[in-house]
């Protein structure tokens, strides 16, 4: 177990620079979350942690260790990748010792270590399989295994779930998160589903185009997304996000829509952020028309037009109504977020 | 009523399907026709002369006379004659030996080829530029180069100061018999070479990238990465590269035809050498038929290194 610190991380990739002087530190034990769009360098700043590639700038360091030019056997961190690079020509059972079997570790404590991790992992009736014969959730577990095995102070996971079905998507989900739990190691775990994110962090870092845009616990950044960029990418279905200005009283959305401001606002408003599940139905609030109706059962997501603005609900009731017609919403108060016209929270 | 009419008009068409459209609808038939021109063209082309090679191996037939059938009579001959078996010994000489420099130095060029090269698409069509050029060709080259008077390699040598004396490489036994192999393991390379890379790039880089992780060295992912993926590949590569040797006639018939005394015949050179300028065709075709059982010898040694491998089998389950 140990702390993580990337300091001013820079990578380029030739004369492109992938990586802007990134900062994160992670706390011994913690399961940080890099979260991001495709392209974002999330899986880059990864796979320097690794050692998989070069560090062009900064530093980063393990346990204090400075690792930039320590090999990646040497860092103590054990890689769960995409595809989980399981050794297609080895079975289960080698496919976990590999790592011991290169390091000389004596026979009984391969096969000790081996049916620790498979008792642990479930997969003690599978050792004797090649990967060709297991399911993706099997193949899944036995990736984590070969990284339990090495017992290392940090496990990286490179997007280990998006090549799973929806439902065992899931299911890993919270088994990676209880095994983190049990095994107390510090996990960065790389993923671009902002769900995935929330359900497993104790601490996010949302990047984006090379630079970090907001790091911290998953409902901080939920409730007090620092920029427009954090706003529209955590939480589902995402926030509303209206250009517009102030005026006539209250926030001209471009479209014509005219919405609520909370007391004492400043007076560069922007962008007007409302997240879909803060909308509420009253029989004061603005006229809206139905555009589409989508009952999910627990809750009814509605798109909606208010003059010839577009919005997203999701309302707790049971909406019934018909594109066309028209229901009143209005915006809890509270829970509105405001962004000037650089994108950052006001 | 339009229903009606339209049924009527459907039944018809259905009525009066002409004798031929007929014909072609009986699957016995079609199966005929559509067998025909392959099975005509494997006949006449392989079957035919495969059969009557055999068949004059047991006759005396030479040119311009009907042969008769002797037997084994070619075979006991054969049997006894020291030049038959110095080309035997010289053909597996020549397939051992070429095969393993082919495979020792196209691994190389591989491993090579798949790192990051600059201007690396370039290098591989060079690369192939051995195998594109048609043999007789290349051997032209060799013999030149091989030439005891005009060789460069004595030429340079000599200039470099090396060597006095122009080196002798296909006026005596032993150094043509090496000399010849030199020059097909530079024609084999390149298929080689190609295939084996080919098979390289089918290998996951992020394997590699475990297996860094998990601690190996450079020479441990050969071990045991590259060479138990490469497998497959290079046994196919190898069956194939076996029998092109084996059978191998026009490197060897251009640039030795056989001598200096005999030495560098293959069975192929030796078959064609008794069978058509020396006219006797059922010896020919004795030579060329005893060389069945090394053939299939390396079709059974591919049948048995390219069975599917215990990990490549079983149901992919993604």
């Amino acid at each position: 177990m140990a702390t993580v610190s990337v300091r001013d991380a820079r990578k380029n990739f030739g004369s492109t620079p992938i990586l802007h002087g990134v900062n994160v530190e992670i706390g011994d034990g913690e399961f940080v979350v890099l979260v991001g769009p495709s392209g974002c360098g999330k899986s880059t700043l990864l796979r320097m942690i690794a050692g998989l590639e070069n560090i062009s700038g900064g530093e980063i360091a393990i346990g204090g260790r400075v690792v930039n030019t320590v090999p990646p056997k040497d860092r103590d961190i054990a890689m769960v990748f995409q595809n989980y690079a399981l050794y297609p020509h080895m079975t289960v059972r080698e496919n976990m010792a590999f790592s011991m079997k290169l390091a000389k570790a004596p026979r009984e404590v391969m096969e000790e270590e081996v049916q620790r991790a498979a008792k642990i992992l479930g997969l003690d009736a599978l050792l004797d399989r090649y990967p060709r014969q297991l399911s993706g959730g099997q193949r899944q577990r036995v990736a984590m295994g070969r990284a339990i095995v090495r017992h290392p102070q940090v496990f990286l996971f490179d997007e280990p779930l998006s090549n799973l079905d929806a439902k065992l998507r899931v299911q890993m989900r919270s088994e990676i998160r209880e095994l983190q739990q049990r095994l107390a190691t510090t996990t960065i775990y790389v993923t671009h589903d902002q769900i995935e994110a929330m359900t497993m962090a104790d601490q996010i870092v949302v990047m984006n185009a090379g630079r970090i845009e907001q790091a911290g616990a998953p409902l901080a950044l939920y409730d007090r997304p620092a920029n427009t960029f954090v706003a529209g990418f955590i939480g589902s279905p995402a926030m509303n996000l209206v250009p517009g200005e102030i005026s006539d009283g209250g926030f001209r959305a471009q479209g014509g829509a005219l919405l609520p401001l909370p007391p004492a606002t400043p007076a560069n408003v922007a962008t007007y952020g409302i997240r879909p599940e803060h909308l509420v139905l009253a029989e004061d609030g603005i006229e809206a028309r139905l555009v589409v109706v989508e009952p999910t059962g627990s809750e009814t997501q509605v798109a909606m037009r208010i003059a010839e603005t577009p919005l997203v609900g999701a309302f707790r009731e049971r909406i019934t109504g018909r594109p066309g017609e028209t229901i009143r919403v209005k915006p809890d108060l509270s829970l509105v977020h405001l962004f000037g016209a650089d994108g950052r929270r006001l | 009523m339009s229903t009606a009419a339209a049924s009527t008009a459907w039944t018809k068409v259905r009525q009066q399907p002409s004798a031929l459209a007929r014909l072609f609808d009986n699957k016995a038939f079609l199966i005929v026709v559509c067998l025909l021109p392959a099975v005509g063209l494997l006949m006449t082309f392989l079957t035919y002369p495969l059969g009557l090679g055999v068949w004059l191996a047991f006759t005396d037939q030479t040119i311009g006379r009907p042969g008769v059938w002797i037997g084994i009579e070619n075979f006991e001959f054969l049997f006894e004659d020291p030049i038959f078996w110095s080309a035997v010994f010289y053909s597996v000489f020549y397939t051992a030996v070429a095969t393993v420099g082919k495979f020792a130095l196209g691994l190389w060029l591989a491993l090579l080829l798949n790192q990051h090269l600059p201007m690396k698409s370039l290098l591989r069509a060079i690369i192939l530029l051995p195998w594109i050029v048609p043999t007789v060709l290349s051997a032209i080259a060799f013999w030149w180069i091989y030439d005891p008077q005009f060789s460069i390699i004595s030429w340079a040598l000599m200039e470099m100061g090396l060597r006095e004396t122009p080196v002798d490489f296909i006026n005596s036994p032993w150094s043509a018999r090496w000399s010849l192999i030199a020059a097909n393991i530079w024609r084999g390379i390149p298929f080689v070479a190609i295939s084996l890379l080919a098979g390289l790039q089918t290998i996951s880089p992020s394997l590699y990238e475990a297996a860094l992780l998990d601690g190996a060295s450079p020479w441990q992912r050969f071990r045991h990465i590259t060479f138990p993926m490469l497998m497959p590949i290079l046994a196919i590569v190898m069956t194939f590269s076996i029998i092109f040797t084996f059978t191998d006639f026009q490197l060897v018939y251009s640039i030795t035809r056989g001598g200096p005394v005999n030495s560098t015949h293959l069975m192929a050179t030796l078959a064609f050498q008794r069978g058509i300028p020396g006219g006797q065709l059922g010896e020919g075709a004795a030579i060329a038929v005893a060389m069945i059982p090394f053939l299939v010898f390396a079709t059974l040694f591919s049948y048995f290194a390219l069975a599917r491998r215990k990990w490549q089998q079983g149901e992919s389950n993604d």
